[in-house]
């Protein structure tokens, strides 16, 4: 149990320090839009999303309507309930409801990412471990950004926008390496993106992505199968 | 409205989106495209969320490419997470003070 968690933490820590690095450019965002230092901290820590709370922020600011907000988020975040789906695949038998219910709301695009990278089972503890040392990263982050943000030099703040990119990379180039058919779902999905970005550019983001990222792994599921040996077992 | 109204209601839907599949899904998917889409699927959004936003994640292209070169060369040689990531950046610090 206890290693578990501590595995979580380690695994989870280039993404808190990813996070830390992001949410600072959400602090200093939600305080232009007139939010109070708190009131930015409270929703990075009950929202731990990234596009969803850019939008939100941007929506108070403009007094619009709740169903509005409503809409919107379901758009931007709908993706988490694929990914829940999926990481639903490979939990621990110690999963049990109320671990699931807590659990639930730290499936991020990087947990979920991380997660899914994982050999065998996932168990509560092990998430946990890493949804509080990225939880932790993302208000923290925002906290600093929010009361302090226009402090450092430009030079920093925006070299950090590079960060959790990175961190993607670093997670989709090793087995995109190994396994033609993960190579050939990452271009995939590369190539659509760019094509919604420059043409398709009424098409918002968050739902672009969605897209292109069905219709990719779609066409990965369609050409190569993936054999019955049980993955994660 | 009251701040705190949006901010309930922005954080319980993004709650109960993540909460309701990953809580009520017991069934083991026996569906082999299935199966095999969800295993591609965090791929495809991590790929689709990196490009093209990648290039722009500086505010300077330039930088941002030698960035993002650096972090693929370093994850082609399996690296660990929070080196990449953090060289990424550091390289397109440095190029930032160059150009």
């Amino acid at each position: 149990m206890e290693r578990n968690f501590l595995r979580g933490l380690n695994h989870g820590l280039p993404i808190g320090l990813g996070y830390l690095s992001v949410s600072f450019g959400f602090g200093i965002l939600a305080v232009k839009n007139g939010l109070s230092v708190f009131q930015s901290s409270v929703i990075s820590a009950s929202n731990l999303t990234s596009a969803g709370q850019a939008a939100g922020v941007e929506i108070i600011a403009a007094g619009g309507a709740l169903l509005e907000m409503i809409l919107v988020q379901l758009t931007i975040n709908i993706r988490y309930s694929l990914m829940a789906l999926s990481l639903s695949q490979k939990l621990d038998k110690s999963f049990t409801t109320p671990h699931r219910l807590l659990a639930s709301y730290g499936i991020t695009d990087e947990i979920f990412a991380v997660c899914s990278a994982q050999r065998g089972a996932l168990t509560p503890a092990y998430m946990y471990g890493m949804i509080l040392i990225s939880a932790v990263g993302w208000v923290l982050g925002t906290f600093l950004g929010a009361s302090a943000g226009e402090l450092l030099p430009p030079s920093v703040t925006s070299a950090m926008g590079i960060v959790l990119y990175g961190m993607f990379i670093a997670i989709i180039i090793p087995p995109s390496r190994k396994r033609k058919s993960i190579l050939f779902v990452t271009i995939a999905a590369a190539l659509l993106s760019i094509f919604f970005r420059y043409v398709l550019t009424f098409i918002s983001g968050g739902f672009a992505m969605m897209i292109c990222a069905i219709a990719a792994a779609a066409l990965g599921a369609w050409l190569f199968p993936v054999p019955d040996e049980g993955e994660g077992t | 409205m009251p701040v705190y109204v949006y901010i309930i209601l922005m954080a319980g839907v993004t709650y109960i989106i993540r909460m309701l599949p990953f809580t009520f899904f017991r069934k083991k998917i026996e569906s082999k495209f299935v199966r095999s889409f969800l295993m591609y699927i965090p791929y495809a959004v991590l790929s689709a969320m990196t490009i093209p936003s990648i290039f722009t994640s500086t505010g300077n292209v330039v930088t941002a490419v030698v960035g993002t070169v650096v972090a693929v060369v370093l994850a082609f040689f399996d690296l660990p997470l929070i080196v990449v990531a953090l060289s990424a950046s550091l390289a397109a610090f440095l190029t930032g003070l160059i150009a």
